[in-house]
């Protein structure tokens, strides 16, 4: 190839990619942002935790027997931290769950009404987590 | 040219994962009511002891709607793993023996589920 018809050395063009998983100890992550992951994390965890979720209602339907069985074992610290993040899960999934629909109608898809279904979403499932820890750990 | 863009794409035939996609919301819908079910019948009971609780899956239509819910989790559940691996696995072997693992957890649990539900 003659030196005229070589193309120029091409500018260096900045690459716009996904943000690393390292860096996003230091990337502030909107509130709606927040909820879908966690909406993730808490699906995943319910999904692992399947078996216990299954065992505790064995234990709790099958018989008078296996219902003291199952007292004792929801009265130990920690299947109470445990069921604890079961509720988390289940609550966040829950809401954040209704938020999807709603928004998959249409509704609240603009940025401010996001922002504020995703407050509704954490201020609902953490009240409710921490009314059930205080019951659990015996405050009531 | 033929025009199937935007909201005149044509969306039958292989897996375009629209039937995955309704299936999870229906399915969500399906647990939602289940929930507020359950809550409802347990707590507007007045016996909050072993009685109550056993007593309300001793009836064959909450033991039927229960595992029909459950049913329903489970495929709710193997959509969103699925979706998961998809986003963050992306090594096929890796993925693919993910996807056997967790098909085979479901199956197990949902098995599982019926033997229980059927004790009482």
């Amino acid at each position: 190839m003659s030196e005229a018809v070589r193309e120029a050395p091409r500018k260096q063009r900045r690459e716009f990619r996904n943000i690393h998983v390292t860096e996003l100890a230091n990337y502030r992550q909107p509130l709606s942002a927040i909820v879908s992951i966690m909406h993730r994390v808490s699906g995943f965890l319910m999904f692992l935790l399947l078996p216990f979720i299954l065992y505790l209602l064995q234990e709790s339907i099958r018989s008078e027997i296996s219902f003291a069985h199952f007292q004792g074992i929801a009265s130990h610290p920690v299947a109470k931290l445990v069921i604890l993040a079961l509720v988390w899960g289940y609550m966040h999934h829950f809401c954040a769950g209704i938020r999807h629909l709603v928004m998959d109608t249409h509704i609240g898809l603009d940025k401010d009404s996001a922002r504020q279904s995703s407050v509704v979403v954490l201020v609902i499932t953490w009240v409710v987590v921490i009314v059930v820890a205080l019951k659990l750990f015996g405050v009531f | 040219m033929k025009n199937n863009i935007g909201s005149k794409r044509l969306v039958v035939g292989a897996g375009y994962g629209l039937g995955e996609f309704l299936a999870q919301r229906a399915t969500a819908v399906v647990m939602v009511v289940y929930t507020v079910v359950l809550l409802v019948s347990f707590l507007t009971g007045n016996n909050f002891s072993y009685e109550g609780w056993a007593g309300l899956f001793a009836q064959t239509w909450f033991k039927l709607f229960t595992l029909a819910t459950l049913i329903g989790l489970f495929y709710h559940a193997w959509v969103g793993v699925v979706s998961i691996y998809q986003d963050y696995v992306k090594n096929i072997a890796v993925r693919f023996i993910l996807h056997t693992a967790s098909a085979m957890w479901l199956v197990a649990c949902a098995v599982w589920s019926v033997q229980i539900l059927w004790s009482v």
